[in-house]
């Protein structure tokens, strides 16, 4: 552990830290551009230059590994002269349109020029142009002001994994774009917005729409997968305009996919901002009052048996635990979180990720079962990317399922259950990579367990675990792989078929064939609606799509950025996020609409407001007591071992880009989908 | 003062004579009032009147939608929408001043980048009632081309000292 002084105060650091680390940890504010904790170490925008007693001149804190005994000086007269000169050769060429550039007013150039630029130019020369490069539909780029910090060609090589960035010719003549005229066809690409310090790269979608100071930044928790990324949503009066994302090292570090952070644009299309009931055929605009009494009339009296609920992919627990206790106080059991009928639901340690996210940094082997952990959960595939990269010895991956191209290195074992019972029978080669391994883990993904057989494929995947001290102390490397947000939060609510209750897919059934006369959809799009076709459907969402469509009574309910909610991630990781502005028109939060039905029912829910509903989550289940860390999940039996069918699993996300109601609704996801899902760049990765 | 001094001086009218001296020699004297609105008074090329919006010569808009004028409003009169336009460039959608609000304060036209948001000579904009003071892009626009000429003599004026 090196100890060194910086500016007089002693500081010990860890080994193999770097001096603007140390200053850093000194308190002292190292000016730079191309430096990123998260990126490898490029050392060539100079700006972080500081003086180092002995050495005959300033160096690069950024890339000077912190030694013992060094003496550093930050505010000395020569470091300022120093970084003067930098930024006056940076400004060279940089072009002055901050007021038509929409990083202006969030630039890190623009903000360190306020330190270390002077008020005019030296320079008389022609200043340099340079050809803007086409990037797809999320980036827009402005080359003319890239100042050469190379992070984008660093992200795009070591996180995105698609080494397509890159910086060519030399000198003044440097050029940072794509090798070849291509798109950069990655979920993550939306982060080099983020990491570009100056305005070169740019968010397409967010162009020229709003300055930084106009808008009002609330924390939220991202629902477009079960990943629960950090989000921190900026809106201006009551318009949702950008997603960014938030520091969680336990989550998503500082990267957030494409979906969650460009998806929101769908917010402003086909919403549900006030109540209908059909009548005669057609849904008509009705007032609150007259939905709930269309409800009441179909359910006073009905047997609770022939009522049904089922639980979106986007909703919040708050309203799942109303709906719950409005079920049980109708005394139906048939509720269900599950639209996609997956088998899962057993003890907690089998429908949750149990390794963690971060913990995936530690495993040296991963077995990936029916998961496209690309499509699924970018952020996780990055985490097992930055394993793959890391430091931390090998790391091997087997893939069972369909063939992915998840950026590392990968053993593709086989298409179904058959190449489960062969790992687990030795056959397969890749059972002595797992045997070998200290630490294994298996992800299971949706594709797999929403099948007839999920329950043996469960048990199989459970054997698996077993067989390669998968589970060991503390260490746990069973993880399932949730595609919606919503789902161990119901899970752990309880929100599944009750005794004699009836699951998804026999609610769909029973509707069919007329036993299940009501059913309830909470935001639920994802199911066969033509199987409802008989039933009195009541809708609760807030957007336009299938379910809403089927529906005979629409209650207009909150997105997720219009209302507080408790999500938890696939980790079982319990989270909040904060309203960033009212729902629409009369459109309410969730839970409050439920509890409004409840009283308008005559079965008046016991709470009033969020707390009362929070505390009650609380005595459903222990996670909502602990908030934003995961609650450890006892390693039990579960999953019934029986025969599995030969044929392969197949994710279940098709396209990344459109996945609810809120990303098939936007328009950039629409146009994320032309470019690179129907596109050409598409056939390549095929 | 004596009593035949004082009666004299009344007999003699002398306060009525001075009296009439000064209305005399106000008579020659130029005059302090002006006959508006037929006359009107020298102003500063400073002054801060009614804004306009300016274009450049070949007819395009001046304004870049920076929003800094926006951001500097003191009393937030100024309501700025923006959208890339066809061809890509930053307009402005919508451009509002509120000249109930304003303060005239000129900070808007310093804020300007390219000074197309200028507060022009004009001081006569009184209207009837407060709806035609809600000015839009086309109102500022139209002032521009109106005021054009006295407007860029004043920027021309002004611009030694800025």
């Amino acid at each position: 552990m090196p100890k060194l002084t910086v500016d007089g105060i002693e500081v010990e650091v860890e080994a193999g830290a770097t001096v603007l680390q140390a200053c850093e940890e000194a308190g002292k504010e190292i000016p730079r551009f191309c430096y990123h904790e998260r990126l490898s170490i490029a050392g060539n925008c100079r700006m972080c230059l500081v003086e180092m007693e002995r050495a005959p001149k300033p160096v690069a804190s950024c890339a000077m590994p912190a030694a013992d005994g060094m003496v550093i000086k930050t505010d000395s007269d020569l470091v300022k002269k120093a970084r003067n000169g930098v930024m006056e050769f940076l400004l060279i060429n940089h072009p002055l349109d901050c007021p038509i550039c929409d990083q202006g007013g969030e630039c890190d150039l623009q903000d360190q020029a306020m330190a270390y630029g002077f008020d005019s130019s030296r320079y008389a020369e022609k200043k340099r142009a340079v050809k803007d490069k086409e990037l797809g539909p999320i980036v827009k780029t402005i080359m003319t002001r890239c100042i050469h910090c190379t992070r984008c060609v660093r992200f795009s090589e070591e996180v995105a994994g698609v080494g397509t960035m890159g910086a060519v010719y030399r000198g003044e003549d440097t050029e940072v774009g794509p090798y070849i005229e291509a798109s950069i066809n990655s979920e993550l690409s939306g982060n080099l917005v983020d990491l570009c310090p100056v305005g070169a790269l740019t968010s397409k979608p967010y162009a020229f729409t709003a300055r930084p100071w106009e808008l009002k930044k609330t924390d939220s928790i991202d629902v477009m997968d079960a990943v629960g990324s950090n989000i921190r949503i900026d809106a201006r009066s009551s318009e949702v305009l950008r997603v960014l994302p938030r520091i969680n090292e336990d989550v998503n570090e500082e990267w957030i996919s494409d979906k969650t952070r460009y998806a929101i644009d769908g917010l402003k299309r086909q919403r549900l901002d006030r109540p209908y009931v059909r009548v005669n055929g057609k849904l008509a605009p009705a007032s609150w009052d007259e939905a709930f009494a269309a409800i009441k009339a179909k359910v006073t009296g009905l047997d609770g048996k022939k009522i049904a609920a089922i639980a979106g992919d986007t909703v919040d627990c708050e309203s799942m635990t109303a709906l719950k206790d409005l079920m049980g106080s109708l005394g139906s059991p048939n509720l269900d979180c599950r639209q996609d009928g997956s088998k899962i639901g057993g003890p907690r340690s089998s429908y949750i990720f149990n390794t963690t996210i971060a913990g995936i940094e530690e495993a040296d082997a991963c077995l990936i079962v029916g998961a496209n952990v690309r499509a699924e959960a970018p952020i996780i595939n990055s985490r097992l990317r930055k394993r793959w990269r890391g430091t931390n010895g090998d790391f091997s991956v087997g893939i069972v399922g369909e063939k992915w191209d998840p950026t590392y290195k990968n053993d593709y074992l086989g298409a179904g259950p058959e190449t489960l019972s062969d790992i687990l029978d030795g056959k397969n080669d890749f059972a002595k990579v797992l045997e070998a391994a200290e630490k294994p883990m298996i992800i299971v993904g949706m594709g797999a367990l929403n099948r007839e057989d999920g329950d043996a494929v469960l048990a199989a995947t459970r054997a698996i675990a077993e067989k390669f001290g998968m589970v060991s102390g503390e260490w746990n490397g069973f993880n399932v792989l949730h595609t919606a947000a919503s789902r161990v939060g119901g899970l752990d609510l309880g929100f599944v078929p009750g005794e004699g209750g009836l699951a998804t897919n026999d609610i769909l059934d029973g509707a069919a064939k007329g036993d299940v006369e009501v059913v309830y959809l909470l935001g639920a799009d994802e199911i066969d609606m033509s199987k409802l076709e008989k039933a009195f459907v009541i809708y609760q969402g807030a957007m336009g799509d299938a379910g809403a469509q089927a529906a005979d009574v629409i209650l207009p309910g909150a997105a997720y950025t219009e209302k507080n909610g408790t999500y938890v991630n696939t980790e079982g990781r319990a989270q909040q996020g904060w309203r960033a502005v009212f729902p629409r028109g009369d459109a309410r939060e969730d839970w409050t609409i439920v509890r409004a039905l409840s009283g308008a029912l005559d079965k008046t829910l016991p709470y009033d407001n969020i707390d009362a509903v929070r505390t009650r989550m609380v005595e459903l289940s222990p996670t909502f007591a602990s908030l934003n860390v995961p609650t450890k999940a006892e390693w039990t039996d579960f999953g019934k071992a029986g025969d599995m069918k030969s044929e392969g699993f197949t994710s279940p996300v098709r396209n990344f880009y459109m996945t609810d109601p809120i990303s098939r609704a936007s328009v950039t996801m629409a146009k994320c989908t032309e470019a690179f899902v129907k596109g050409a760049a598409a056939e390549k990765v095929a | 003062m004596s009593f035949i001094d004082r009666t004299a001086r009344s007999f003699l009218l002398a306060e009525l004579v001075s009296g009439m001296a000064l209305t005399l020699k106000y008579m020659f004297k130029p005059k302090v009032t002006l006959n508006y609105p037929y006359e009107k008074g020298p102003l500063s090329p400073r002054f801060r009147g009614e804004h306009a919006l300016r274009r450049y010569p070949n007819g395009e808009e001046r304004c870049i939608a920076c929003k800094l004028c926006e951001a500097i409003c003191p009393a937030q009169a100024i309501t700025i929408e923006v959208e890339p336009r066809d061809d890509g460039s930053r307009r402005t959608t919508r451009y509002d001043i509120d000249m109930t609000k304003c303060i005239y304060c000129g900070f808007c036209e310093e804020a300007c980048p390219v000074d197309a948001i200028v507060e022009g000579p004009n001081f006569e904009f009184a209207t009837e009632n407060r709806e035609e003071l809600l000015y839009d892009k086309d109102k500022l626009l139209a002032n521009g081309e109106r005021w054009e000429a006295e407007l860029a003599a004043r920027l021309e004026a002004d611009a030694p000292y800025r």
